[in-house]
Formats: structure tokens, C-alpha cells, sequence
């Protein structure tokens, strides 16, 4: 009963100022709504800046760099001679060896890493150099030899590609997907035929199917794909013969130990994503610590004119105040009254916010934009978390329950002797 | 003074207004109001009539000196025990109306019984009914408080006083701001209520008004000059 009583005075007070009320709802409305359409935006447009690196960045890539052997034969004498030079050095340089950039002993280390629960997901890859044939002049070109599928899984291959899907990419056994840069500098569309000549000097003809375009001049202007197999046999290697093993961690965070440790253990190199993209997360942090600050300078503007219309109504309430504590209400009950009017305000604004917020999330999400990084989207980005709507819902109801509180609670000191006198 | 306990009782009562000089307003007030009985306080303005009207109602709790209400030694309680004590002990009624305007007339009577919370909603209804019929507004029960007359919503004052069947009906100038037909009025329903037991306590400077009550308490600069003899109803 007591609670209900407190609620329905408060209903009322509110409904006979329903006009200011409305005003402050509405306040509080903007800002919710403002705050979900903001923190969608902002963090849609974060997450498509991060995943420009991260989806093309594996957790770890796996690889052997090239370099002169470590300890050298002549190094060895000496060490085991203890120090004195006692010997004819003939060999004193081991230069590195061309099958060196081949991960040793691949399959066995893909297996090992498919057996590990800590991994998502691996797709292997085989990096060569190439020339295109172009008319006269031969053009230089990276082949990447890509398991398609498990590519776009773990990094979003599908999302860079125009014209073909992934599996047509890996049902073909001569296709090609050229970087736009490379496929405009050769003039060719989809359907013709290129040539590609190995440095060993083998010529190849491929077809291109389709296009590559990850907004990088420098990456799509040399760049085409392949599937594993068909790089494999440009090179003439075996099949087990992989350059980079790509992994996806479950926990982005493991990576650089992880990345250690597969080194020690299958003696290779190993690059965690953190290293690789060392600043990026500065600029991400950076970028999210502005749309709070944006969503809670709105949010506590709300919170004011809550404030002030309950401290004014108060002020005009001055005398039902004063009645209610001689019949028997209590301070307390009298700031529960003000605090109910409050979030009542709080309640009925953030409900409403959500709504609009949704609303103009979702007309955001239907803006046209058109970014060359990401050729397949078409409209802006928006994150459509429903975490940004609980922490707004959240946020609202503490700021007005704050912005009631102080009112309220003076409120409820009003000492009713000294208005009744007053009159 | 004979016919059983006192329902109000103050002992001693002392206060004085600190602001900005110290000025003493009540020195050492005794009284006491039993059962049944209908007593005024008659004072010039500034006697300290007023004051120690709302010290007897529990809201002003800055006083010296010794309050019982129906023998429950109330100086010095919580504000919260005060506070319920207003509610099921004692009613009020004040010289200008203090109705809350949002709510209806019978809302308004309504209120503190629905506060106590011993009654179901329905009930207090049709009990607040019952009171307005009593005082003759029944018909006004739905309008809005501040869209009856000023006689009127003195009636429903005291229908509002009465909800929750006080132990004693606090008055402070009730007919102070009404015409003479009104005051009448009031003053009928008063009578009413005094004969049938019910305790009442009038504060006014109206001479007229306060000889026709049982017991007329006089006041002079804060101190109680004349208590009274007791009048056959």
C-alpha cells in the first residue's frame, strides 16, 4: 500500500505539471538516444578501422625468416679450440639456402596447432615472387596461395573481394584474383588470361576471376591470390611445402606468449598481432574514450534540467509538502515522492530514447558510404550492441535519480511549521 | 478537571525564536486537554497561541519542556514516530484550507487514511464518503480541491482531519478565514463532533467562537493566564 500511495502522489504532482514534465522526459529522451546513436556509430566506425589490421593480421603467423645461419663453422672452431684462432678458415660464410623460407616440417606443425584448444581456427599460405607478362614489359607481383575458405573464416577474405565469391576462388585450379591496383595496371577484366613467370623462369597462365581491393595502393598494386595448390605448383614445390602458417587465437590476448612458445617448440619464427600492430591500440582506446565523454556531457546535461524542473516544482509544491508531512507523512516518504517523480521522468525519457536511439542507429546504418579498404560496404557502419542500450538505460536512471535525490532530499527538510506560519 | 486521563499534556513548555535575537515566545505552558473535551485557546496576536499549537501537534520539535500524548511521553522521539503519530492521533485543520490541489476532494481525504494503510482503499473510500456527507460536500466529492469554495474546503479540511478517527482535532484559527455563515458552519460541526466524544482543540482570537466551547484556555506573552472552568456541554 505505502509504496503504491508514494507512486500514485507522484503520478499526480507529475501529471498536473505535464508540460515541464514532458520538457525534462524529453531531455532525458535526446540524451539516450544520442548516446546509443553516437556509441553505435563511433563504435562501428572503430571496429572497421580496427578490423582493417586485425582481420588482416593473424594472431600469429608462423615462418622462417631468412637469415645467414646463426653460428657460422668458423665461430664453432673457434669456441672449441678455446678461443685460439688454430684454423685455416675455408668456409666463413653459410649463406642462407632458397628452400629456408619454407616453414620445416609444415604438416606436422599444422596438426600440432589444430590439436591446440587454445586455437580457433589456421589457415596456412604460401608467399612467391612472380612477374606478370604485361605486353613487353613484365610487372612484379606477390602470389599469395591461400586456402580460401579457412582465409575468409579467420581474417574476412570475402570482405575484399569483388566479383567472385571464395569458393569460386577455391573450386578453381588455374584462377587468379588480382589486386585492383595490378589488374588496372595490366588492363585486364574478368575472363582474360595472364601470364606469370616464376624466377626459376617457368611460365604459367592463369585466369582471373575475380579482384582484390583492401584500400592499400602499395598491397593491391602487386598482389593477386591463388589457392594453396596452384602456388604450390607455380613453384613446383610438394604440397607440404607452406611458407606462413596463420593462426586465430580464441583470446587475442595469449598471443604473445603463445607466439614464444611456438617458436621454442617448433623452431620458427612466430609474430604475435600485438607486436606487428604495436600503436594500434592507442588509437582505438583513444577513439572510444571520445564517445563517452561525448555521450556523458549529453547525459549529465539531462540530469540538470531534471534538476531544475524538480527544484522549481518543489518550490510551487512548497504548501501540498507541508500538508502531507502534517498528516502523517514522513520526510522520508515525502523524498520518495520527489525521487519517484524523478525516475518516473527517467523511465518514461530512457524508454522513449531507446526507441529513437534504435531509430536513428538504424537510419545511420542505411546512409550511403563508400570506403575503398572495404569494396562490399556500401552503407555506414553501425554497432548495434545492445550492451550501449543497458548502459544507457543504466546511466539514465542513475543520473536521474541523482538529479531527484538533492531536491528530494531538501524536500523532504522542509519543516512544515514554517509554511504554515508563512501564510 | 475530572472525566479520565488527558489526551494531550504539556508540561513546562518553553521556546523562544532565535532569529536574529534570542526572543522568548512560550514561557513554560502547561495544559492539558482530556477526553471528550472541546477547549479553545483565546490570546491576542503573538501570544504564542499559534506556537504552542504546532508544538502539541508534534511538527515543532524545538521546545523545551515535557509533551505527552495519550500518556506517551513524545518529547524527543523520532521524526518518523512523530510523523506516525500525526497520522493515526491527531487531525488538523488550519486557517487557510491546505488542501493539495492536484488531488480531488475526496483524494484528498483520502490521503492519510490511505498513509496509515489499515484499511483497504475501498474502504477508506467509502468511510472518506461518509465524512464529506457528514459536512455536506459529499456532492463536491469528484471536483478538484481548488475548484470549490473556500467555505467548502474548510469542510473537507476537517473531513480529512477526521479519516483516521484522531484522538483530538487540532484547530488553528479555522474559522479565521471564513465569513460568518461559514464559520457557522464549522463551528455546527464542531458541536456535532464534541458531543459525540470526540476532543477537540481550537486556537482563535474569535471571542464569540471560543465562549461557546466547553473549556476557553487564555493566553497572554507566552504564558497561560487562565485555564479555564470546565462548562457543561
Amino acid at each position: 500500500m505505502g509504496k503504491r500511495l508514494l507512486l500514485s502522489i507522484s503520478s499526480t504532482l507529475l501529471r498536473a505539471r505535464l508540460r515541464q514534465s514532458i520538457v525534462a522526459a524529453v531531455g532525458v529522451a535526446i540524451s539516450i538516444a544520442m548516446y546509443i546513436a553516437l556509441s553505435g556509430f563511433m563504435n562501428g566506425l572503430n571496429g572497421l578501422l580496427d578490423g582493417l589490421i586485425l582481420n588482416r593480421t593473424p594472431h600469429i603467423r608462423i615462418y622462417n625468416e631468412i637469415r645467414a645461419s646463426d653460428q657460422q663453422p668458423l665461430e664453432r672452431l673457434i669456441e672449441r679450440s678455446g678461443g685460439r684462432d688454430v684454423s685455416h678458415p675455408f668456409i666463413n660464410r653459410i649463406k642462407p639456402k632458397g628452400d629456408q623460407i619454407a616453414v620445416r616440417n609444415a604438416m606436422a606443425v599444422i596438426n600440432a596447432l589444430r590439436s591446440d584448444p587454445r586455437v580457433d581456427g589456421i589457415a596456412p599460405k604460401v608467399n612467391a615472387q612472380v612477374f606478370f607478362n604485361a605486353g613487353t614489359i613484365e610487372v612484379n607481383g606477390a602470389v599469395n596461395g591461400i586456402d580460401p575458405l579457412e582465409e575468409d573464416r579467420l581474417l574476412n577474405f570475402s570482405e575484399y573481394l569483388l566479383g567472385c565469391s571464395v569458393s569460386d576462388l577455391a573450386a578453381s585450379a588455374n584462377g587468379v584474383v588480382l589486386g585492383k591496383g595490378l589488374a588496372d595496371k595490366m588492363r585486364v577484366g574478368l575472363g582474360d588470361a595472364v601470364q606469370v613467370s616464376t624466377i626459376t623462369g617457368d611460365r604459367f597462365t592463369l585466369k582471373v576471376i575475380g579482384f582484390y581491393q583492401s584500400g592499400m595502393a602499395d598491397f593491391d598494386n602487386i598482389s593477386c591470390f591463388v589457392t594453396l595448390a596452384t602456388a604450390q605448383n607455380l613453384l613446383a614445390k610438394p604440397r607440404s611445402w607452406i611458407t606462413d602458417i596463420q593462426v586465430r587465437l580464441k583470446d587475442l590476448a595469449l598471443a604473445p606468449a603463445m607466439a614464444k612458445e611456438y617458436a621454442r617448440r617448433f623452431d620458427v619464427d612466430a609474430l604475435d598481432i600485438q607486436t606487428a600492430n604495436a600503436q594500434f591500440e592507442t588509437g582505438s582506446s583513444v577513439r572510444s574514450l571520445i564517445s563517452y565523454v561525448v555521450s556523458i556531457v549529453l547525459l549529465l546535461v539531462a540530469g540538470f534540467g531534471i534538476y531544475n524542473i524538480l527544484n522549481m516544482m518543489i518550490y510551487e509544491k512548497l504548501d501540498s509538502i507541508a500538508i502531507l508531512k502534517a498528516t502523517g507523512f514522513s520526510g522520508g516518504d515525502v523524498r520518495a515522492i520527489f525521487i519517484n517523480l524523478s525516475l518516473i521522468i527517467g523511465v518514461c525519457g530512457g524508454a522513449v530514447g531507446l526507441l529513437l536511439g534504435a531509430l536513428m542507429a538504424i537510419g545511420i546504418d542505411h546512409i550511403p558510404f563508400h570506403f575503398d579498404a572495404l569494396p562490399t560496404m556500401t552503407t555506414y557502419p553501425v554497432d548495434h550492441d545492445p550492451k550501449y542500450y543497458l548502459i544507457a538505460i543504466a546511466f539514465a536512471l542513475v543520473t536521474t535519480y541523482i538529479a531527484g535525490w538533492f531536491p528530494a532530499r531538501k524536500a523532504s527538510r522542509i519543516d512544515p511549521v514554517e509554511i504554515i506560519r508563512g501564510k | 478537571m475530572s472525566n479520565g486521563d488527558p489526551i494531550i499534556e504539556a508540561r513546562a513548555i518553553t521556546k523562544s525564536f532565535r532569529d536574529p535575537v534570542v526572543t522568548p515566545v512560550l514561557k513554560g505552558v502547561d495544559l492539558k486537554v482530556m477526553r471528550g473535551e472541546f477547549a479553545s485557546v483565546m490570546g491576542k496576536s503573538g501570544c504564542g497561541k499559534s506556537t504552542l499549537l504546532y508544538i502539541l501537534s508534534t511538527m515543532d520539535t524545538d521546545y523545551e519542556g515535557e509533551l505527552r500524548l495519550d500518556g506517551e511521553r513524545i518529547t524527543g522521539a523520532p521524526h518518523e514516530h512523530l510523523s506516525r503519530l500525526r497520522n493515526e492521533k491527531i487531525g488538523f485543520v488550519f486557517q487557510f484550507h491546505y488542501l493539495i490541489p492536484e488531488f480531488s476532494v475526496l483524494r484528498n481525504v483520502m490521503l492519510p487514511g490511505l498513509k496509515r494503510g489499515l484499511l483497504s482503499e475501498r474502504e477508506v473510500e467509502e468511510r472518506a464518503m461518509a465524512h464529506l456527507t457528514t459536512m455536506g460536500v459529499a456532492h463536491q466529492a469528484r471536483k478538484l480541491a481548488n475548484q470549490v469554495s473556500g467555505g467548502e474546503k474548510q469542510r473537507v479540511a476537517i473531513a480529512r482531519a477526521l479519516i483516521n478517527e484522531p484522538l483530538i482535532l487540532m484547530c488553528d484559527e479555522p474559522t479565521g478565514n471564513l465569513d460568518s455563515r461559514n464559520s457557522e458552519i464549522v463551528f455546527g460541526i464542531f458541536s456535532a463532533l464534541a458531543a459525540k466524544g470526540q476532543s477537540l482543540l481550537v486556537v482563535t482570537h474569535d471571542e464569540d467562537f471560543a465562549k461557546r466551547t466547553h473549556r476557553v484556555i487564555t493566553m497572554d506573552d507566552g504564558r497561560v493566564v487562565d485555564q479555564g472552568q470546565r462548562r457543561p456541554a
